[in-house]
């Protein structure tokens, strides 16, 4: 099975610790991951706002790059980028007359056969990835999956849409114990990370004391902007919750790499804004 | 020579809208043997069976052909008009060029010709027909009712009233239904098992209904007027001409801590029970799955206890077999379980509770004997939210129909709940409020105006528990779409109404056709709503589609009537459009060669074997006979006859091979 990657923009900036973290377990167990060659922006919340054509061009175009080089499957580690390739996939596929317009437009044919893959569908299909843990993850966690992982149901056709299981099941694997709370799915407040802090810091402080109050000491993530958002907009959380909220917000690789033993640096976690104190240092684990 | 008469009908614009309807009726003319053909707007109409009768007479037509729908629309129709021209009706057909031709295909010419094709084809095979006599069958005038809810019962007491004797057949071990379970009913809030319960006993004491509670139908055979029917009397594990119903051994009864059906699980019973008091019969059964006895092989406590030694542990499943008449099926409906909803906590919340659940509560016979207390820790709910629509409505995730009762029974529960607790603040969340029904949008004004429920329009995408409450989080779409939380004590969910778990099973027993979501179709939707496509069996109740009280005693009684009618005749006549073995003169007297392969392919045991003896008595030889009261004419018995002795009456090797050739053939025949 010939695997591809796709990065999209904030694996290369704002989530640069998501890409290396992903990267560092991948060469663990042994996969290469090569990028989609000559790879272009999904088009973000931009483009689909603005021209419907435009914001299934920009995919297309990625996906016929990742065909051409006969990548089977195209691993999207971003749910933005996730949902943008996998909504342009299921409607070319559905509308041939569309996929040939489209196809036309950036002149380069996308034929289908290439699959778009989350980063939990990806580490899923990893045989025995319990065997590969070395300092179990013990500790209680709140497995987020944020609006773009599992929706819309019909086109992803990924996990149940209301209360999701891929991550926690994971997260299992890895010895964490994942909180059952009611905030899975909820909104962080995604693009208005920018333009209105104020309802980024009432969503993403609404899931964080959630997680806080039913006990869980990290927040895992798979998502570059909810990471932001929890993350780096924790300031804003705080002033208006009007307490210290000191949870840490761990990518899902960054987990399984401290769980696999690779070195906190390598994992990119002195890279948040909230300092993650449970590091591989992971006291228990030392114990085993 | 052949005579026939073509037919051809716009169906308004049905069939004229894509048909050439004109060019249809020049080209039949010029096949060769039509001696009359024309078209017509509605040929069913009285004035368009005139045309064919008239014709019949004025043409002396040997056979007719009508153009227009689907035999099963109005073959009996123009029959009936041959015959009442002196045609034998059997020498009229149908040539469908509605549902399989204009209806699927565009206007053209192509479409146009296909028609002229269906029509060629019955041209063809009418001039084969032969005369037919239809056949009498005797009518057993004995009704089977399955499912002994509100509807059930309406019938059996309509039909036995109406002097005929009727066996009411009910799974559980009470007749009573869904409708036992209700607190009050909507729209006058009486109390429904103040009306129920004498209908019940009337039931168990009216001398024409025999009742077999505990009981499901096994399998069935035969045809309308001549069913049989086997039913499964499941053991109660006790004499019930012995026991009288005392209670003693429910009360000593050691293993005590069943969820009950009845009190949809918030109560709990002994392992031998009566659903509840009031129960019809009220003889109790033994919950074999949890008594002591039958797990461990110790206890007997009821069977020391019973002052009429009436417990019988090793009593088995016993079979009855019936011959009745006619059947009403009134299986009723079931409800999707909170269990079904992720996002209201998938059922682990305990204060979650679905419709059924609630009127447990609110009834003076529930587990709290009718004082509002929610179910987990007892503490009476001073902030009660209502979910309507929950699974109705939602192709994505529930059911695409309207549950049809949520909204009454949602506006009867946040006013039971305002009664019972003064100072309460009940909230619904609702799409829309349908209350299309006598005295409904009164009864939803109350609630609103006069009761102080809040109503609010808008969805509840989740519902979790934070601090011992429960968080119901939504929006109010007539206020901006805000969103809002509201901080509940009980949250009652109005989740779909939809088919009984079984309901497949029995459909494909009685071979009736059911819709896609297991609900039992009715035979036409608008003219036809208590008949299923199978002669003989009719519905009533929610089995069809989700009904309340007054529409599934509505229908009940329209099956009853329609029962009345068919048992109010002494014979039935049948189309005599069955099978029939070959017989000549001697010396062959038959082709058939008595291989009795036909017998064993038969599925319906409509073959009998006939000795043909001559003059002296002597055994000549065995060949197979039909039962024409047996069969249905399915045809299996000709296929899988070696020498061609076996045709079906009307759909003959002859008749089929002619409709063949002149397909094939068309391009000659025309030219």
């Amino acid at each position: 099975m010939k695997t591809g990657f796709y990065p999209g923009c904030s694996m290369k900036g704002s989530a640069r610790e998501y890409s290396e973290s992903l990267l560092a377990v991948a060469g663990a167990l042994g996969r290469t991951l090569p990028e989609v060659p000559d790879w272009n922006c999904c088009g973000a919340t931009a483009a689909h706002n603005l021209d419907p054509d435009l914001a299934l061009a920009l995919p297309a175009r990625i996906l016929a790059a990742a065909e051409n080089v006969g990548m089977e499957e195209v691993l999207v580690p971003c749910a933005a980028c996730y949902s943008r390739l996998k909504v342009t996939r299921h409607e070319l596929l559905e509308d041939e007359q569309l996929r040939q317009r489209i196809s036309g437009l950036v002149e380069a044919d996308y034929r289908g056969s290439t699959e778009v893959l989350n980063i939990l569908e990806w580490l899923s299909r990893v045989p025995e990835l319990e065997k590969h843990v070395k300092k179990p993850f013990q500790r209680k966690v709140a497995c987020y999956y944020g609006c773009l992982l599992v929706r819309p149901a019909g086109i992803v056709k990924f996990d149940r849409p209301e209360d999701p299981q891929t991550m926690d099941l994971l997260m299992r694997k890895l010895g964490a114990e994942p909180i059952d709370w009611a905030f899975k799915t909820e909104c962080c407040g995604a693009g208005f990370s920018v333009s209105r802090t104020d309802l980024v810091a009432k969503l993403s402080g609404h899931i964080l004391e959630d997680a806080v109050s039913r006990g869980a000491e990290a927040m895992i993530v798979a998502c570059p902007m909810c990471h932001l958002n929890l993350d780096m907009r924790r300031p804003n959380i705080e002033k208006r919750a009007g307490k210290k909220i000191s949870i840490p917000v761990i990518y899902i690789t960054q987990a399984l790499g401290l769980a696999m033993g690779l070195p906190a640096k390598k994992l990119g976690l002195h890279r948040h804004k909230v300092a993650v104190k449970i590091s591989a240092a992971n006291a228990a684990a030392k114990d085993i | 020579m052949a005579r026939i008469g073509v037919f051809i009908c716009h169906c308004g614009e049905n069939i004229s809208a894509t048909v050439d309807v004109k060019k249809v009726a020049a080209a039949a003319a010029r096949i060769p043997g039509v001696a009359h053909s024309v078209e017509y707007k509605y040929m069913c109409s009285d004035p368009g069976q005139q045309l064919v009768k008239n014709a019949i007479r004025e043409k002396n037509l040997t056979g007719v052909v009508v153009a227009a729908c689907s035999p099963r629309m109005h073959e009996p129709t123009f029959r009936r008009a041959c015959a009442e021209a002196g045609l034998n009706p059997f020498l009229c057909e149908m040539a469908n060029i509605r549902e399989h031709c204009s209806w699927v295909h565009e206007k053209g010419d192509a479409t146009t010709e296909k028609a002229v094709d269906i029509v060629r084809t019955l041209v063809a095979k009418v001039k084969k027909n032969k005369a037919l006599q239809p056949i009498q069958v005797p009518v057993t005038k004995v009704a089977l009712v399955i499912g002994g809810g509100i509807a059930g019962i309406q019938s059996s007491l309509d039909i036995a009233n109406a002097g005929h004797r009727v066996i009411l057949v009910e799974r559980e071990p009470s007749i009573g239904g869904h409708m036992s379970q209700l607190s009050e009913t909507f729209p006058t809030l009486d109390c429904s098992q103040c009306i129920l319960t004498p209908r019940m006993v009337e039931v168990a004491q009216h001398p024409n209904i025999t009742l077999y509670s505990y009981a499901e139908l096994e399998s069935l055979d035969g045809f309308i007027g001549n069913f049989k029917a086997r039913i499964r009397k499941k053991a109660r594990s006790l004499d019930e001409t012995l026991c009288t119903g005392c209670g003693l051994c429910m009360q000593k009864c050691p293993t005590r801590r069943i969820p009950s059906e009845f009190d949809a699980g918030l109560g709990l019973r002994p392992a031998i029970y009566v659903p509840f008091p009031q129960a019809v019969p009220n003889k109790p059964v033994i919950d074999r799955e949890h008594c002591t006895y039958y797990r461990t092989g110790k206890c007997r406590l009821c069977e020391k206890i019973c002052p009429t030694q009436a417990i019988r542990f090793d009593q088995p499943d016993e079979i009855v077999e019936v011959d009745v008449g006619a059947i009403v099926l009134a299986t009723g409906f079931d409800i999707k379980h909170s269990d079904f909803f992720p996002e209201y906590g998938y059922g682990r919340y305990p204060d979650v509770i679905d419709g059924l659940q609630f009127e447990r509560l609110a009834s003076a016979s529930g587990p709290t004997l009718g004082e509002m207390r929610r179910p987990s820790d007892g503490k009476v709910p001073e902030t009660v939210v209502f979910i309507a629509c929950a699974g109705s409505r939602d192709p994505a995730k529930g059911i695409e129909y309207c549950s049809k009762i949520c909204c009454m029974y949602t506006a009867k529960h946040a006013m039971l709940y305002r009664h019972k607790v003064h100072g309460g603040k009940p909230y619904v969340f609702y799409m829309d409020v349908r209350a299309g029904g006598k005295m409904y949008e009164e009864f939803v004004r109350r609630a609103m105006e006069e009761e102080g429920v809040q109503y609010v329009r808008g969805r509840v995408s989740r519902v979790f528990e934070r601090n011992g409450k429960l968080v119901v989080k939504g929006a109010d779409t007539l206020l901006g779409a805000r969103p809002i939380e509201i901080e509940a004590d009980l949250v009652v969910l109005a989740t779909a109404a939809v088919a009984q778990p079984g309901a497949e099973e029995l459909a494909q027993k009685l071979h009736v056709s059911y819709d896609t979501h297991q609900f039992f179709a009715e035979a036409h939707p608008k003219l036809r709503p208590v008949e299923t496509n199978t002669a003989g069996i009719f519905l009533a109740g929610a089995c069809q589609a989700p009904k309340d009280i007054p529409e599934s005693v509505a229908q009940a009684s329209g099956a009853a009537a329609k029962v009345a009618a068919l048992f109010s005749q002494a014979e039935l006549v049948r189309d005599p459009l069955i099978a029939v073995v070959d017989r000549q003169a001697p010396p062959v007297y038959s082709s058939c060669v008595g291989c009795f392969l036909c017998q064993s392919a038969c599925p319906y045991q409509a073959i009998e074997k006939e000795e043909i003896r001559g003059r002296d008595g002597q055994l000549i030889k065995t060949v197979a006979k039909v039962n024409p009261g047996l069969c249905q004419g399915c045809g299996t018995c000709v296929a899988f006859c070696r020498t061609k002795s076996i045709d079906i009456q009307g759909f003959s090797h002859e008749q089929v091979h002619a409709e063949v050739l002149a397909l094939l053939n068309r391009g000659e025949r025309d030219a």
